[in-house]
């Protein structure tokens, strides 16, 4: 495993170290040159109290923040949701880039961390005492938030990736629930040809889909190490994915239905939609978002690239971080331990949230919940084991937010034109090569 | 023929628009009797069936919105687009509506409220002002500023956001209304009718007139052009009210605690809340909110549409 | 004559003594400075900057520096832009002579009095310009699935394949077909409005001398209005190039047909938001602007010619 996010992140020192960053370098080789902030400072601020500005979108925080409220009266958390994903990374960075009205306490998904780290956008939480938390956290989301010694968020959920299958459409058709990719393909033909209405799943391109699909197949294209950017899709491990793809592709077996839309909750509660591969943070969303296909629905281990394997991926996934220029830095890394670490954490399992951390993750409470949606069935272990078998040599590009914002101008040709994917994820790798060229980093092809 | 009765009582709103000067009596405002006064057209079966093509075009998709706000969320989902599903959930959808995160939604309602009010409200005033300048004075540069105006709103507003929000940023304005009023108090479509308007409506005599007695120009104003330029105004009232009403960009931008959101804003918000984890999809709330949203607007236009007519004309046709 | 110019029209008004004039002068300032002055705070400083910003070149690694005009330059070999440019231009082409042909002929429909429902029909085709995008979304997102939607419906009801709408083939048009929905009834009104106040002893005079209803529309009403058509020609061309929240929109749907550097307009903010690349992102703006600037002064002359 030679590029992870720790080389990454000690990239961010020799950046710093040439003193290139427009902001102030605080930190150097994961070290940090913040001053340590004892437990006993942090009881005071929550003694004392304030105001705390927190930007999320996630909705289990709203019980964490009345808990909260209630633990510590002093303390006001003003809770704002700005946005959901990229719309809340463009108002962070224009409040960065304004030094002003920047949040105490900001929710980053993982794959964006890495932009915010390299410009000096948040704080090194070590101080405070997160670097305590190692071993709190399951590897991949911590492996994902850390840099060395430094860490640059608390791990908020995760997403370890499983299969929802659509037992009734499964059962109907008499066809097999596939445990490997090649068996998902021939489930797919199997299940168009007894009715055209159903597909084995639902894709029309999606950067976050296919970068976890490279992950679980072993691919591994962007080393980062510093600001040398390296960008190759042509390894063992994407042709895997591509050509299995491009079969389902060519044969019109996925439904060219974009997620999240009206009509996706659609398809996936009339049974056209026969299986979703995504985050484990998925059954809330089932329970909420497709009421009707209660009792439907089964969760099932990620197929597998070759029998009898167990490797997993993450899908998703958000940590909280403390921008640099927030304020109010004690209240803020209390509540984000709380929420994430402390007393939070169970309030958000009960909302519905997938956790990031090890003990509760393992916990028989957790593994032997029943999920009536899922007919009562203990979906958690199968999450649980997914986290456990997450590859933790991935690492995202620095600037992987804009990445992902062209993957369906250049990779997404292949679901609309002859362009096949492995051609479209070239050119998703040149384009991206482009940016960073741009961008000032050195990029290798 | 001057109008000494207009002038006299400017509170008598909305002011017929004097006829001009030189006896065109009809011209801004034809009272609908007068027209084709020899015997009405008779009434066309093919061209109604034509222009109910256009009102069908625009309705459908409405149809489907109205429809919507009757179904449940999985309804929605559920069922065919443009018939009604089994549960007649319009009530209910209404009163989760108001209720959902602890009745946000009329927050978000009295906020477009203010924005519209003091935004297009705004921008209606400084339109006249504007026209009225452009059109009964002479003064350097005028020339100009019309140029400068359609040149600046030639130039893509995506790409002014950012540098508007530094600015404003600094000005201790982001996160305030004032960051969507301030904006929405330039309407150049609004500046352009109110000067055409003005230069019909308003006779220079009658300022004049009013100058000779000794009024100052702001007097003047007030007492001779306002009242002239009411239908011209709620016109471009009508227009600026929409378009504060559906404003959603710079709001994205410029608002992050949703205390202050508008509606679209707000909207979008339970909108976007489908896609994230563990967010619940509330589709049939944001649809019946939208319907909701789109009531008030419709209630502005039947209201203001008695002014319309003389208000927009004057502002294209000149003899 | 009817011209889209209003200074034309005020330089009618007779000529003043000197003195007067220069004591107006400041006057007239007076009471267009508030728009003039919330105008410069609101758009010519933001536009300084913008014009600012694009002299430099700001990077993740290696911070902002000075280029001079490089970013123009790059701007004017930029394949995305033209490529984005070209396909407002063939929306323009078609989308803007639809729109208003169907505006125009809406709104004389509405003024010869010859309708059944005249206000019905007034305001339903006014409504779609009052529905906010994000409803717009979801209603065009119903009606243009092929899988789950209107479309989709209607193959499985009549066992057709009508073409998918969001296809890349086919998507310009949807989204012309959507903006044509929301500004028919814009546009209707202002020339419904126009056509209500010309004077009708003009139609009698007409009628007296022979002439049908149709050369009546052709001789008396069309020049009449030709002033409220070039206006409306005008903002619909700034409006064409600066075409953004349908195909945004839309892309919610048809993320692959519709590249994030669909529209110029689309290409900078996707620039500034995704790529943090301001100062590009104000370079092509900037260019944007003045190509559409002259395109408009362009229209605006020649409909003042003809109208003159």
């Amino acid at each position: 495993m030679p590029m992870n996010t720790r080389r990454l992140l000690r990239g961010i020192g020799i950046v710093c170290a040439l003193g290139l960053g427009a902001t102030a370098c605080g930190s150097d080789e994961g070290g940090s040159s913040q001053k340590q902030v004892s437990a006993e400072n942090i009881q005071a601020a929550l003694k004392k109290g304030g105001t705390l500005t927190v930007w999320a979108w996630e909705p289990t925080l709203k019980q964490v923040v009345a808990d909260f409220e209630k633990k510590y009266p002093a303390v006001d958390v003003k809770v704002a949701n700005v946005g959901t994903n990229s719309d809340a990374y463009t108002a962070l960075s224009n409040a960065i880039s304004a030094k002003k009205g920047v949040p105490d306490v900001a929710q980053i998904e993982y794959y964006a961390l890495g932009q915010y780290a390299l410009t000096k956008g948040l704080d090194d939480l070590a101080p405070y005492g997160a670097d305590k938390l190692a071993g709190t956290y399951s590897p991949g989301p911590w492996n994902s938030v850390t840099s060395g010694k430094a860490v640059y968020a608390l791990p908020m959920d995760a997403g370890p990736m499983a299969m929802f299958y659509n037992k009734k459409v499964f059962d109907k058709h008499k066809v097999k629930v596939p445990a490997t990719w090649d068996e998902y393909v021939e489930a797919a033909r199997a299940l168009q040809k007894a009715d055209p209405k159903v597909y084995i799943a639902n894709d029309t391109g999606d950067a976050g889909m296919a970068t976890s699909m490279l992950w679980q197949a072993g691919s591994r294209p962007y080393t980062v190490d510093g600001t040398k950017v390296k960008i190759d899709f042509s390894d063992a491990g994407a042709r895997k994915y591509t050509e299995t793809w491009q079969k389902l592709l060519d044969e019109k077996l996925l439904a060219p239905v974009t997620g999240w839309t009206d009509a996706w909750y659609k398809g996936l509660g009339d049974g056209s939609l026969a299986t979703l591969t995504t985050g484990a943070w998925m059954p809330a969303n089932f329970t909420t978002g497709v009421k009707n296909a209660s009792g439907d629905w089964r969760a099932a281990p990620l197929p597998q690239w070759t029998a009898g394997d167990k490797a997993s991926a993450e899908n998703g996934g958000s940590a909280l971080a403390l921008p640099a220029l927030g304020k109010n830095k004690e209240l803020a890394y209390a509540f984000t331990e709380f929420a994430n670490a402390g007393e939070g954490v169970q309030a958000r399992i009960k909302g519905g949230a997938f956790p990031a951390t090890t003990a509760d993750l393992q916990s028989d409470a957790f593994q032997n919940a029943e999920f009536p949606y899922f007919g009562g069935q203990k979906a958690n272990k199968i999450f649980a084991e997914s986290a456990a078998n997450v590859a933790d040599d991935w690492s995202y590009l620095p600037y992987q937010v804009y990445a992902n914002s062209i993957f369906n101008n250049t990779a997404g040709k292949a679901y609309i034109s002859k362009t096949t994917l492995a051609q479209g994820l070239k050119s998703w790798q040149d384009a991206s090569v482009k940016y960073g060229t741009e961008q000032g980093f050195t990029v290798e092809k | 023929m001057s109008s000494p009765a207009t002038t006299a009582s400017p509170a008598s709103l909305p002011a017929r628009p004097p006829a001009g000067t030189s006896g065109s009596a009809p011209r801004l405002r034809t009272p609908r009797t007068k027209r084709h006064s020899p015997g009405r057209p008779r009434r066309s079966v093919l061209l109604t069936v034509l222009t109910g093509l256009v009102v069908l075009y625009a309705l459908v998709p409405l149809l489907w919105l109205v429809i919507s706000t009757t179904k449940t969320q999985e309804g929605l989902a559920g069922s065919f687009g443009l018939w009604f599903d089994g549960d007649f959930a319009l009530w209910d959808n209404i009163s989760t509506t108001f209720t959902y995160n602890d009745g946000v939604f009329t927050r978000w309602l009295l906020n477009t409220l203010m924005y519209v009010g003091l935004g297009a409200g705004g921008a209606t005033f400084l339109a006249v002002l504007g026209g009225y300048a452009l059109a009964k004075f002479a003064f350097p540069g005028k020339r100009a500023v019309f140029a400068v105006v359609i040149g600046a709103v030639a130039v893509p507003g995506t790409a002014l956001a950012v540098p508007t929000f530094l600015m404003f940023s600094k000005m201790g304005l982001t996160d305030t209304p004032w960051a969507v009023i301030i904006p929405s108090l330039i309407s150049p479509f609004g500046l352009y009718l109110m000067w055409v308007f003005a230069t019909e409506a308003i006779p220079t005599e009658l300022m004049e007139a009013a100058r000779i007695d000794g009024a100052g120009e702001v007097r003047t104003f007030f007492q001779v052009g306002l009242p002239l330029l009411a239908p011209g105004m709620v016109t471009v009232l009508l227009f600026t009210m929409v378009a504060t009403w559906n404003n959603y960009f710079l709001p994205l931008i410029m608002l992050k605690d949703p205390d202050w959101y508008p509606l679209t804003l707000g909207l979008n918000s339970w909108n976007a809340q489908a896609a994230t984890a563990g967010g619940e999809p509330v589709f049939n709330l944001v649809i019946t909110g939208s319907l909701i949203t789109i009531l008030p607007l419709i209630a502005a236009f039947l209201l203001l549409q008695k002014y319309w007519q003389s208000g927009l004309a004057a502002g294209s046709v000149k003899e | 004559m009817t011209t889209p110019q209003p200074p034309a029209t005020a330089e009618r008004s007779p000529a003043r003594p000197s003195a007067k004039r220069d004591r107006r002068s400041w006057t007239g300032w007076g009471f267009i400075g508030p728009f003039a002055a919330v105008f410069a705070l609101v758009f010519l400083a933001p536009i300084g900057y913008s014009v600012y910003l694009s002299l430099f070149r700001d990077q993740l690694i290696g911070g902002t520096t000075f280029v001079g005009l490089d970013n123009y330059q790059q701007a004017l070999q930029d394949d995305q832009f033209w490529a984005s440019l070209g396909r407002v231009s063939a929306f323009l082409a078609v989308q803007v002579p639809v729109m208003l042909l169907i505006a125009l002929f809406v709104a004389l429909a509405l003024d010869s009095g010859r309708l059944y429902g005249k206000d019905f029909f007034r305001i339903s085709i006014f409504l779609p310009y009052a529905v906010p995008a994000v409803v717009a979304t979801l209603m065009w997102g119903f009606m243009y699935g092929s899988q789950f939607g209107l479309v989709g419906d209607i193959n499985d009801a009549l066992g057709v394949s009508l073409p998918d709408p969001l296809s890349t083939e086919l998507v310009l048009a949807s989204i012309g077909n959507i903006v044509t929905w929301e500004f028919v009834g814009y546009n209707m009104l202002i020339f419904y409005s126009a056509l209500r106040v010309i004077p009708h002893s003009l139609y009698e005079a007409a009628e007296i001398d022979g002439a049908g209803q149709f050369r009546i529309v052709t001789a008396i009403k069309l020049p009449a209005i030709r002033g409220a058509l070039v206006i409306a020609t005008i903002f619909s061309i700034i409006g064409s190039f600066q075409l953004f929240n349908e195909p945004v929109i839309l892309r919610d749907l048809a993320r692959n047909a519709i590249t994030t550097d669909y529209t110029p307009n689309f290409y900078t903010y996707s620039l500034s938001f995704d790529g943090q690349q301001h100062n590009y992102s104000a370079t092509v703006a900037i260019v944007m602007g003045l190509i559409t600037m002259v395109i408009a002064y362009v229209v605006q002359l020649r409909g003042m010619r003809k109208g003159a």
